[in-house]
């Protein structure tokens, strides 16, 4: 005779419970976040006539005034080359920093508030982490696409003429990512809106793109002046495309800081997003 | 009880200095329909957050299809269907995409979660708004729409938090026979309300909370035989006069409640004590004889109305 468990067949299903539980989080566990870059794209339909025109629009115009139209002005040129050739690499990572301080400002005021999504993707297996990357690798297509564009748009007018031009397009890309991560970073702890995008717009995003030595040489400022461009990531990568696709001269210490500091920058800042969106989500 | 799908064992979660849930303990079995009913600020959305593996404890066991959500959030979740408080679909996207998009979160294939959709949203009757704007849905819709999608995974266990809250009569009504639908088909639901005709609806069991805390557990009729009387005889003579006519009313019927604006008299039969009433030479304003209901059974237990 053999004694059987009351408890047996209870406890049993509870184990297939948990077993198929744990087979179902197998694939959100590995693929969670390219759930969440795939649901981003599909979103993109709502506003891809905006999208659009920021990729191929905005180029053009600044390409036509500050290229055509200022650039008569310095007919000799800056450092050596045409000014065309020297704002290029700048209107570059500046059109990539624009896609990225959108995608990285009011959509997550939005997820985390006014529709909130993120709480929705939560509800699944899809873990606060997640919809970061989610997010990031949906921001880095869009930043990629935008800026190979407009790199296209540039040689066109002629001003790439290093044959490692074209790896300008990642150096812009990765100066973006690494400024929409320090500012999700920052618009990840946001719970009330009080103006603070604009705030972000007018003291954060304005000035880099005026005072990162886009339009003249960081050392035409006043020497007071001259850290603004030291500590902005945007200098960081314009300088490093200039190098990329000009050829510009400069020190080989100081190209990889750029690469540093814009990498660390990135990697802080996504790290702090994450942290932030983990803590939110569980309250 | 067959093995439960959900255990807490003093279930406790503190905000700072703030309680939200003291110490509960509660089991769901599977395949049944259990409620959590009290007023707003019971404890009770935050129970479900913990209960949907999204809202860490801060003492206490929990335990979900046999796993502790502290190390498995992502797999419990999986086996989940929720229903929040607020909704969140996702307003950039439409109808049917809110479930595409929902289902492969949960690592269905493509093809799967396309028919499971079309399936729900004929199961939510949106088949003939499939490509409508989230926005331009109706509450009762936005709900329907919630509810389908949390079924795209084919759950084990349903949460539903407040699924009423804010919809019309009839919305409530066909949202309901949904509801009801899931039950028959053996899904476990886990649902908390303030609606007193909703918990006598759809739960099987239910807890009533109240400060973070259960005062009672049971079926709806079992609560209601324990904890009031079979019927309710309710009395008004106007608010100025209400006080001094419950003075008078001691010891009729087998219990009181005074409220502002009425006298309940609780008894097992509500005319009987009408007639008394007159006999005593009061005459009320109104009066009414009705069955007990949880309202009464939360009154009782707390001092308190639900719907403040």
């Amino acid at each position: 005779m053999t004694t059987t468990d009351p408890a047996a067949p209870a406890e049993s299903a509870q184990r297939e419970d948990a077993r198929r539980s744990l087979a179902a989080g197998a694939a959100p566990r590995r693929f969670g976040s390219w759930y969440i870059a795939e649901h981003r794209i599909r979103a993109m339909k709502g506003y891809a006539g905006d999208a659009i025109f920021q990729s191929f629009g905005n180029p053009l115009i600044y390409l036509f005034a500050l290229g055509v139209g200022l650039a008569s002005l310095v007919p000799q040129g800056v450092e050596g080359v045409s000014y065309l050739q020297f704002v290029a690499p700048a209107l570059m990572a500046a059109a990539a920093m624009t896609v990225t301080a959108n995608e990285t400002s009011y959509p997550i005021l939005l997820g985390f508030k006014w529709n909130p999504i993120f709480f929705g993707m939560n509800a699944s297996p899809i873990t606060g982490a997640q919809i970061v990357n989610g997010m990031f690798i949906h921001i880095a297509l869009r930043t990629v696409v935008t800026v190979a564009i407009y790199c296209g748009i540039i040689a066109l007018f002629g001003a790439i003429t290093s044959p490692l031009g074209w790896l300008g397009i990642f150096v812009a890309s990765m100066t973006g990512l690494a400024i929409g991560a320090a500012i999700s970073s920052y618009t990840s702890t946001i719970t009330e809106d009080r103006g603070q995008m604009a705030m972000l717009q007018r003291f954060g995003i304005t000035p880099l793109f005026l005072f990162s030595g886009t339009f003249f040489p960081l050392e035409q400022l006043p020497v007071f002046l001259q850290p603004i461009g030291w500590i902005s990531p945007l200098w960081h990568g314009t300088e490093l495309g200039r190098v990329l696709t000009y050829g510009m001269a400069e020190p080989a210490w100081l190209t990889a800081t750029h690469v540093g500091y814009l990498v660390t920058l990135f990697a802080v800042g996504l790290w702090a997003t994450r942290r932030h969106f983990t803590r939110r989500l569980d309250k | 009880m067959p093995q439960p799908v959900i255990t807490a064992r003093k279930l406790t979660k503190k905000y700072g200095d703030f309680t939200a849930v003291d110490g509960i303990d509660f089991d769901v079995a599977p395949g049944e329909s259990f409620g959590l009913l009290g007023p707003n600020g019971a404890g009770k959305s935050t129970t479900m957050r913990m209960v949907g593996a999204v809202s860490t404890r801060t003492a206490g066991d929990l335990e979900i299809l046999g796993l502790d959500p502290n190390d498995h959030g992502p797999d419990i979740r999986s086996q989940l269907g929720v229903v929040p408080q607020q909704d969140n679909l996702d307003q950039e996207l439409r109808v049917r995409d809110n479930l595409l998009v929902y289902g492969r979160y949960f690592g269905l294939p493509r093809a799967v979660v396309a028919e499971r959709a079309d399936a729900l949203l004929e199961f939510a009757q949106l088949a003939d708004r499939t490509k409508a704007k989230v926005d331009d849905l109706s509450g009762g819709m936005k709900r329907r729409l919630t509810i389908a999608r949390a079924l795209i995974n084919e759950p084990r266990i349903l949460l539903l938090d407040e699924p009423t809250t804010g919809l019309d009569p009839q919305a409530r009504h066909i949202l309901w026979d949904r509801l009801f639908r899931l039950k028959e088909q053996g899904t476990t639901l886990v649902l908390t309300t303030h609606y007193m005709d909703e918990a006598e609806q759809l739960c099987d069991r239910l807890v009533v909370v109240d400060k973070g805390r259960i005062m009672a557990e049971g079926s709806p009729a079992a609560l209601i035989r324990e904890y009031s009387s079979r019927e309710v005889l309710e009395v008004r003579f106007g608010s100025d006069r209400n006080a001094e006519a419950a003075a008078k009313l001691q010891g009729v019927g087998e219990r009181l409640e005074v409220l502002p604006d009425r006298i309940l008299v609780y008894s097992a039969n509500g005319e009987a004590e009408l007639e008394r009433i007159t006999q005593l030479g009061l005459h009320p304003i109104t009066s009414l004889v009705r069955r007990s209901s949880l309202e009464d059974v939360f009154l009782r237990l707390t001092g308190r109305s639900l719907i403040e």
